[in-house]
């Protein structure tokens, strides 16, 4: 029982951590209509930042670097689009190799910078002791990590519903010729999207650290991982992303307990089954 | 001129084992074979309009099983490369299936998670793939008992081959089947309206590039003699698509001298920095944005663009 438990919780924290790759993704998508790919590449950039601020400084608090490292990876990445993606408006196979090429400079610099070696990222003190719940023994942090998710989920569903904000995204995303010629700016709404998206990624590189601890090659397997979950949640869908991601967090944690050489193969088999019946994924509006 | 220009390019290919050294003979050879994989690549990306950067696939698969069955099985090098070519096209066939449900980028994101996918298997199947560490000690085919082990045999083994898929990938895309195929990339709903069956013909045409890069993975694990899950990578896939790209896709040459572009720059770059795959980032950006529809085409432009603004 305490098996199905733990695993039960780390695939919820799994799950957590993909919601934050892969709502970014999915939301560029939307609007934008560009798979970025180096939105892994922003995850790792994440935990490596948070590998180097939280192992030299003691007195700093994981939740401040999330922040911190989130706000410099959305700079990043705003940099990025403004730079070279707005150059690329009418291409959009040379967008997704930008993105590509973009990839890989990072995570090549990322290798200059911090070696081969994986590097830990420590947990904050006040989360290592386990808690205790019904009588089984939890992991503290990674319970945080679930509740975090949740409410970063929460978040962005009302930045999308509640706010102007969200309602110009959103008729973008319907319809972005037409939210143009009634004035809506939706070149600005790319670089917003694009920061936001690139911020929650590196953030959730962050928070994912103490699980996952910064290593090269972090970005090639987390990406395939979004890339499943949107496919499978459907394109451009905030929904989609976050069933998406719980329901793929769960088959690839048991999937790697029970079966661990059959992990990758078990994870065709979600994807294959919503392209039979649903080519748009789960929650999608529009095919890609 | 044209006849010039088909000597020019037959001396070029028939030449270098009388005249060159060993290096430059194996180089060749490495050149061949990556022109045979971005010609397959650009069946799907030229021809079909079909983005696909989960290319390395059939060529780490089909040199997985040859590796595996020659190596560990004892199984005599042509019935190994029989059941890597077909067993490869079959895994073709079925990412067709699954990755055709999707169009544009829904299909790219498709190939490049699938391929993932695999790359991770030969990782993590460690007792199978023998993981990080590759297999190592393979050996070379004898066909019709010539040893192919100098590396001016390769060479000759290699462009006969070569030879043979440039033709045959030629003569598929100016088929009627390739015009057909053509027709699906620009107006698919127009071909469906004349009865065409746009699936099929980009199924048929996603498995055929599948076979062929099946061909180039079977010539890449005879030459190197090795092997190793980096052949699955997202670079390997995204080298092919460079140099599809950088030589102008949806051309018959185009591609060929693209790839051969790319490992010279990774031959010559590789000897004086590490950092192959931030040069290849750097040279994604560069071309696409200086020169998107491929460095020969992207040459021209500029220079009639220098001309005229001289006159």
């Amino acid at each position: 029982m305490q098996f199905w438990i733990i695993q039960g919780l780390n695939s919820l924290s799994l799950g957590g951590l993909l919601f934050l790759l892969s709502s970014g993704f999915s939301l560029i998508f939307g609007l934008m209509r560009l798979a970025n790919l180096t939105h892994g590449a922003f995850f790792m950039l994440g935990t490596y930042f948070a590998a180097t601020a939280l192992r030299s400084y003691d007195e700093l608090n994981i939740w401040v670097t999330a922040l911190g490292v989130g706000i410099a990876v959305a700079a990043i990445g705003g940099l990025f689009e403004r730079l070279v993606l707005t150059r690329l408006k009418t291409n959009p196979l040379g967008q997704v190799l930008v993105t590509l090429g973009m990839s890989f400079i990072i995570s090549d610099a990322c290798l200059m910078i911090w070696g081969g070696d994986s590097i830990p990222v420590p947990t904050p003190q006040n989360l290592q002791a386990p808690t205790r719940l019904f009588g089984f023994v939890f992991p503290t942090y990674r319970l945080v990590l679930v509740a975090l998710a949740v409410a970063a989920a929460i978040m962005l569903y009302l930045l999308l519903e509640r706010t102007r904000l969200g309602a110009m995204i959103r008729a973008g995303v319907d319809d972005g010729q037409m939210a143009r010629a009634i004035g809506i700016p939706v070149s600005n709404l790319f670089t917003i999207v694009f920061c936001l998206g690139a911020g929650i990624a590196g953030a959730g590189g962050v928070l994912g650290g103490p699980i996952l601890s910064a290593y090269p090659g972090l970005d090639a397997d987390m990406l395939p991982l979004a890339l499943i979950v949107v496919i499978f949640g459907g394109i451009g869908s905030l929904l989609g992303a976050f069933i998406g991601s719980f329901i793929i967090g769960i088959i690839y944690t048991f999937g790697t307990a029970l079966f661990p050489e059959l992990a990758y193969i078990i994870l065709f088999l979600p994807m294959i089954v919503v392209l039979a019946f649903r080519p748009q994924g789960l929650f999608g509006r529009v095919g890609a | 001129m044209k006849w010039f220009a088909i000597a020019v390019i037959a001396a070029s290919l028939l030449l270098p084992p009388f005249l060159a050294g060993d290096f430059y003979i194996n180089l060749g050879s490495q050149i061949l074979i990556a022109a045979i994989f971005a010609l397959s690549l650009n069946l799907l990306v030229g021809f079909g309009g079909m983005t696909s950067l989960g290319h390395a696939s059939y060529l780490g698969v089909a040199a997985y099983i040859s590796a595996l069955l020659t190596a560990r099985y004892g199984l005599a090098h042509g019935a190994a490369a029989i059941v890597a070519i077909s067993g490869t096209v079959a895994m073709a066939g079925l990412f067709g299936v699954i990755a055709l449900r999707a169009t544009g980028l829904g299909f790219l994101m498709i190939t490049l998670a699938l391929s993932q996918v695999l790359w991770g298997l030969a990782y993590r199947m460690s007792d199978v793939t023998n993981g990080d560490n590759g297999i190592v000690g393979l050996t070379r085919p004898a066909p019709f008992g010539i040893s192919l082990e100098s590396p001016a045999a390769f060479y000759w083994f290699v462009l006969i081959i070569a030879v043979i898929a440039f033709m045959m990938m030629a003569i598929f895309v100016s088929s009627a089947f390739g015009s057909s195929l053509k027709g699906v990339r620009d107006q698919p709903r127009r071909m469906a309206a004349l009865g065409f069956n746009p699936w099929l013909i980009k199924w048929l045409t996603f498995v055929y590039a599948g076979f062929w890069g099946a061909v180039a993975g079977l010539l890449y694990v005879y030459y190197h003699k090795y092997i190793h899950p980096s052949l699955l990578s997202t670079t390997s896939s995204a080298e092919a698509l460079l140099g599809v790209i950088a030589g102008g896709s949806g051309t018959l040459g185009g591609p060929a001298v693209g790839a051969a572009l790319v490992l010279l720059l990774k031959n010559y770059a590789s000897a004086y920095i590490e950092r192959w795959n931030m040069l290849l980032g750097l040279v994604f950006l560069f071309i696409v944005l200086v020169m998107p529809s491929g460095i020969v085409p992207g040459v021209e432009q500029l220079t009639s663009r220098w001309r005229t603004k001289n006159q």
